[in-house]
């Protein structure tokens, strides 16, 4: 006789709000306790990893500022990806769209830098949603055109897009003042977002992706074209019979979370580097990590803002752990692949009851 | 108190209690079957039959009771526990690989050999076949059988198991008149050779057709246990509802109006491109039910489809009050008072939103719920709450995720939304399938109560009964034709029988 553990899984019919909560903590904190396993074996001490990681990301004025500057992209991604993913359209590409407003709004920036501000920075925005938008055009009409999986297309893109980049500022973007550097030489002024004080935070972007986040929210709950997403991503079959135009749908989202990222990379090149740089320089995986942002989030444009500025605060302490304690860049990629599977995992624990019993085996 | 360990009970269970939240789905029931009977266990959509025998096979954990199968007290923890106790169910919805073929599934799971599984089914598959008729070729892939056919993959699962009491939850549901005929002669059979069926059903013809007793339940109890031979349908139907249920409706004879809907020679594929509807003409007038029978599967769902805007016909053409609308876009159509009960259900839903979004599924983009891009929800809900009274619909709230609810009313929620403008023309397919006495009755009269306000009906049934109570014509189609158009008054069963075997067919001199 003996006894073996066994898991029985009961769906539960309604959610209450307070577990969706609990299930989302435990599972942060499950994936913090893995990942101390992870700095076990690297040889460090989990408990002041997390100290340099918390303090890096929060414990400092200058810390807290660099969590919001690399907050900013995560929310721009994030609000366009939470549109997407309600209406079950899985854009994968953000990253690639980032890249391709970045794209735009140099090219704007580099061939109008006599343009007054006022005109030349609310352009560069928009080039940057066109452009953004336009490269998530694609799979979306591979989607409803000829049935291809989004989430592939999207995907290839990005490696299209990282590629284009390279190209220009290997080749004809070169700038003649950068050295040898894969740099395109420094935007005008007038192309230059403003910064909070002596911060690295481009303050109009952060208002923008705000004012985003509350139009995202009103947009999918409040209007007609919200009804569609939603109705599209419960039941397509419901939303062809009810006279919705899928295809719209599908067109919509993705040319609106195409767009956003699109404005994430507008951000980064004017108010950070102020010129085009190889494709890493850019963004450090902004568009993908964005992902992570929005299923925290749940898919609520407002949650968003919150879950942008944990990871963003992630993405500081990782930096900072790398500096204090020696290691290597891709821990942090690691820690965002533990976090993500952790989440969706806890989906689970949301939408099942599970038991452990002690069976007898006869 | 019964004598629970007596042998001769293949299943009892005492005082088995089940609460989901807001609903006491099984009241303190006690239910017991004896070895080699045919059981049916009959009630309501809601009345806790499935909820009952989740229970016994393991699904779900009772919060109050206990359970005896064959004179021994059993946990029943999950389905694992219940085949090894002999117990095998075969659900409503099928649980088939469906790109895997009929001998991989199986053995699914089984501890055969490891290499070439399938041959130990094929022998199996054989003795089913000379044993009950359960007959099916082992090498077919689920996805090209039929519904009967799957039905007959899932005994054979549950045969190969080791099952020797077998739960049918609505095994006929989705058979064609023919199917039925041929399941019913093979829970004879079982039944003969010593199995124990517990047949879950809501059709009253059923209970008489194949049970030696029968448990009504009603609101989560038991209200009585029968034998089946010293009861009728009359009393068996109050005991299920509660009340008198009456068998046949009240019709005034029809006043048709000008032609709301005329159809001209319409060809239309189906998903495999083949030919389903093959120059199918009709009209169906205001103020008239245009009834079509026939065995599901003969081109009445792309027909349909075509219809209503959700597939593109390949020739002919279709007119409503006069003005053409061959191939318009679902939209179009719903803007001209078409409305549309499928036969799926689940197509006409979004079940994660609320009621009151449902009721607006069709209309969200129209004055009074939309001003310009937004919607007003305190007119939407006021709405919502309007036709939850009107319809009665049972729900907790009109913010309820319809997908809560139960199958009669998420029907009511569909037709709320579809009939409640008065529409021009109302095509309803299946439009009580799967649905109780109860509910099937309001439905019937609600597609009554339309036509007499002046609204065109084409109603699509399998159930010959309901077409002969609702229809003032008759169309039967048969492979994609209209074998002939009858006024209801001149067709009887047999006639009709013939035409929807093909075997009969009469000019279509009505049809104009």
């Amino acid at each position: 006789m003996n006894n073996w553990p066994h898991f029985r899984l009961e769906k539960r019919l309604t959610v209450p709000p307070w577990l969706e909560f609990l299930t989302l903590a435990v599972s942060l904190l499950l994936a913090l306790v893995a990942i101390a396993v992870l700095f076990r074996v690297l040889g460090v001490n989990p408990i002041v990893a997390y100290q340099r990681i918390f303090r890096g990301a929060f414990g400092s004025l200058y810390g807290l500022t660099e969590t919001i500057v690399k907050a900013i992209p995560l929310m721009m991604c994030g609000i366009g990806l939470s549109l997407a993913f309600r209406a079950r359209v899985y854009n994968i590409g953000a990253e690639g769209q980032l890249l391709v407003g970045a794209i735009c709004a140099t090219g704007l920036a580099l061939s109008r830098p006599g343009w007054p501000s006022w005109a030349l920075r609310p352009a560069m925005f928009l080039v940057g949603f066109i452009g953004g938008a336009l490269w998530a055009l694609i799979p979306a009409l591979l989607k409803v055109r000829f049935r291809v999986d989004e989430t592939l297309s999207s995907l290839m893109m990005v490696y299209i897009a990282s590629e284009l980049v390279n190209y220009l500022v290997y080749g004809p973007w070169k700038g003649a003042k950068e050295m040898g550097f894969p740099y395109t030489d420094k935007f005008s002024p007038s192309a230059q977002l403003p910064r909070l004080l002596n911060t690295r935070i481009h303050y109009p972007t952060l208002i923008l992706a705000l004012v985003l986040a509350v139009l995202a929210y009103v947009l999918i709950q409040r209007t007609k074209w919200g009804f569609e997403i939603r109705v599209t991503g419960e039941n397509p079959e419901a939303a062809r019979y009810a006279g919705m135009n899928y295809f719209k749908t599908v067109l919509l989202v993705m040319l609106l979370s195409g767009g956003m990222a699109g404005l994430a990379g507008v951000g980064e090149v004017a108010g950070i580097h102020y010129r085009l740089r190889y494709p890493q320089g850019i963004s450090p995986g902004y568009g993908f990590t964005a992902i992570i942002v929005t299923w925290l989030a749940r898919l609520n444009p407002l949650l968003v803002i919150i879950s942008a500025l944990l990871l963003g605060g992630l993405l500081v302490g990782g930096d900072a752990i790398q500096v204090a304690l020696g290691l290597p860049v891709a821990t942090i990629y690691i820690f965002n692949g533990v976090i993500l599977l952790f989440v969706l995992g806890s989906d689970l624990f949301t939408h099942y009851k599970i038991r452990l019993e002690w069976r007898r085996e006869r | 108190m019964p004598n629970p360990s007596e042998p001769h009970l293949a299943v009892a269970m005492y005082g088995i209690v089940k609460r989901f939240p807001g609903v006491l789905a099984n009241d303190h029931i006690s239910f017991e079957v004896r070895a080699g009977e045919i059981h049916a266990l009959l009630g309501e959509n809601g009345a806790g039959k499935t909820t009952l025998m989740n229970i016994l096979y393991g699904i779900y954990q009772p919060d109050e009771g206990v359970i005896y199968v064959k004179g021994k007290r059993a946990t029943i923890r999950s389905p694992r526990d219940a085949i090894r106790l002999g117990i095998g169910m075969v659900h409503q919805q099928y649980r088939l690989v469906s790109t895997h073929t009929v001998a991989e599934n199986v053995v699914l799971g089984l501890p055969v050999s490891f290499l070439f599984p399938e041959r130990a089914a094929r022998r199996w598959l054989e003795e089913f076949s000379q044993k009950y008729g359960l007959s099916v070729d082992p090498n077919a892939r689920i996805w090209q059988l039929s519904a009967g056919e799957q039905q007959r993959v899932e005994i054979i699962k549950a045969l190969c198991r080791g099952a020797d009491i077998l739960i049918l939850d609505e095994p006929t549901s989705m058979l064609t008149p023919g199917e039925i005929d041929e399941l019913l002669g093979i829970i004879r059979r079982m039944a003969a050779e010593g199995h124990t069926i517990i047949f879950i059903t809501h059709k009253l013809d059923e209970v008489f057709a194949i049970s030696e007793r029968v448990t009504v339940l009603r609101q989560g109890k038991v209200v009585a246990t029968l034998e089946t031979a010293q009861t009728d349908k009359t009393s068996l139907a109050r005991l299920m509802v509660g009340r008198d249920v009456i068998f046949q409706l009240e019709k005034k004879p029809a006043q048709p109006g000008e032609v709301v809907l005329r159809v001209e020679a319409l060809h239309v594929l189906d998903d495999r491109r083949l030919p389903a509807v093959r120059g199918v003409s009709l009209t169906v007038s205001a103020g008239e039910i245009l009834g079509i029978a026939g065995v599901a599967g003969n081109g009445q769902r792309e027909l349909v489809e075509a219809l209503v805007g959700l597939r593109k016909s390949q020739r002919g053409r279709v007119f409503l009050k006069g003005q053409e609308v061959t191939n318009q876009p679902p939209r179009t159509l719903i803007e001209q008072g078409v409305c549309y009960i499928p036969g799926e259900r689940a197509m006409g839903l979004a079940p994660g939103l609320s009621v009151a979004e449902n009721l607006i599924l069709k209309d969200y983009c129209q004055e009074p719920f939309a001003r310009g891009a937004f919607l007003d929800y305190a007119v939407i809900n006021a709405h919502a709450n309007r036709l939850v009274d009107q319809y009665s619909v049972t729900t907790p709230s009109p913010a309820t995720p319809v997908k809560l609810l139960s199958g009669g009313n998420i029907q009511r929620v569909i037709l709320a939304r579809e009939t409640c403008q008065s529409p021009t023309l109302l095509i309803a397919a299946y439009p009580t399938s799967g649905l109780d006495v109860g509910a099937t009755e309001y439905i019937r009269q609600l597609i009554l109560q339309q036509r007499d306000q002046g609204t065109a009906v084409l109603l699509v049934s399998e159930d010959l009964e309901e077409i002969l109570q609702l229809s003032d014509r008759i169309a039967v189609m048969f492979e994609g034709e209209i074998m002939g158009i009858l006024p209801a008054h001149q067709a009887d069963l047999g006639t009709i029988g013939m035409m929807m075997a093909g075997a009969q067919r009469i000019p279509m001199s009505e049809a104009a």
